[in-house]
C-alpha cells in the first residue's frame, strides 16, 4: 500500500525550491519580495529535513523543521518592522535606497 | 508509473510553478496569494511523506501565521492611496482562478491521500507523539532556545514598529 517516494526526487524538489528562493533574492529589489525570497528558501530547507526524517521514519527531521519554523516567524517578525522603518524614511520599499554604507 | 508516486509528485509541480509565479509577480498581495499556495502545496507533500504534524504545523504557522504578517504590513503601507480603487481590482476573479484551481489539484490529491493510498518515502507515518517525546526529551534545550529566540524577536519587533507608530502620530 505505502509505495516508497525516491528520496533523491524530495531533494531534487527542495534543491529547485531553494534555487527558485534564490533567484528571487538575486532578481527583486523590493525589500518585501526578498523577504517572500527567503521564506521559499528556508522552506525548502525545511523540505529537505523533512524528506530526510522520513527516509529513515525518525521524528528528528520533524523537530528540525520545527526549529526552522519558530527561526523563519522569528526573522519575519524583525524583518517586518525593519520594512516599516525602510518605508518611513525613505518612502520607498526598494532595498538599494538604503545603501548608505555603500556595502 | 504507480499512483503512489503521482501523490509526490502532482504537488510538487504545483509548489514549483506557484513558487515560481511568487517571486515573478509584481503586486505584492498577488504574489501572497500564489505564496500560500506553494506552502500548501508543501504541506501535501509532507503528509504524503508521513509527517502530519509538519504538514499540520506549515499549514498553520506558515500559511496562517506568516503570510497574514505579511499581509497586514503590505495592507498598511498602501493605506491611503487609492485602496477603495485598488480592493476593487483585487476582488477581480483574474486574481483567484489560477490560484484556485492549483490549490483544487491539491484537494483532489488529499482526497486520494486520504482514500488510502498514501505514499511515504520509508512506508511509516511518524505522528505528533513520537514528535513531542523526542522534542521534549533530547532536544530540551534547543526547545528552550529556540524560545529565547523567539522571544528577542518580540521584543525587536515591538521595539522597531513601535517607532515607526510614534513617529507617524507625530506627523499627523
Amino acid at each position: 500500500m505505502a509505495v516508497p517516494v525516491p528520496i533523491d526526487y524530495l531533494l531534487y524538489l527542495a534543491a529547485t525550491l531553494f534555487l527558485i528562493g534564490l533567484l528571487g533574492v538575486l532578481v527583486r529589489r523590493n525589500v518585501i519580495f526578498l523577504l517572500m525570497s527567503l521564506e521559499v528558501m528556508m522552506n525548502a530547507a525545511g523540505l529537505a529535513f523533512i524528506a530526510a526524517g522520513a527516509k529513515w521514519g525518525q521524528p528528528d527531521g520533524q523537530i528540525m523543521f520545527m526549529f526552522i519554523l519558530a527561526l523563519a516567524a522569528a526573522e519575519v517578525a524583525v524583518a517586518l518592522g525593519l520594512v516599516l522603518q525602510l518605508s518611513r524614511r525613505f518612502d520607498t520599499l526598494d532595498v538599494d535606497a538604503a545603501s548608505e554604507m555603500n556595502g | 508509473m504507480t499512483t503512489g508516486l503521482l501523490l509526490f509528485l502532482i504537488p510538487a509541480l504545483v509548489a514549483v510553478v506557484s513558487t515560481a509565479l511568487v517571486v515573478t509577480r509584481k503586486n505584492a498581495s498577488r504574489a501572497l496569494v500564489y505564496l500560500v499556495v506553494s506552502l500548501l502545496a508543501v504541506a501535501v507533500i509532507f503528509f504524503v511523506l508521513g509527517a502530519p504534524f509538519a504538514a499540520a504545523l506549515e499549514v498553520v504557522v506558515y500559511a496562517g501565521a506568516i503570510v497574514v504578517l505579511f499581509l497586514f504590513v503590505v495592507m498598511m503601507l498602501n493605506l491611503g492611496r487609492s485602496s477603495v480603487l485598488r480592493e476593487t481590482r483585487w476582488l477581480q476573479p483574474s486574481m483567484w482562478i489560477f490560484p484556485g484551481i492549483l490549490t483544487f489539484v491539491l484537494l483532489l490529491v488529499m482526497v486520494n491521500v486520504f482514500a488510502g493510498t498514501g505514499a511515504t518515502a520509508s512506508g511509516r507515518m511518524v505522528g505528533p507523539r513520537e514528535v513531542g517525546e523526542v522534542m521534549f526529551g533530547p532536544y530540551l534545550l534547543a526547545v528552550e532556545l529556540a524560545g529565547f529566540l523567539l522571544l528577542a524577536a518580540l521584543v525587536g519587533a515591538y521595539h522597531l514598529g513601535r517607532r515607526y507608530l510614534e513617529e507617524r502620530r507625530e506627523d499627523a
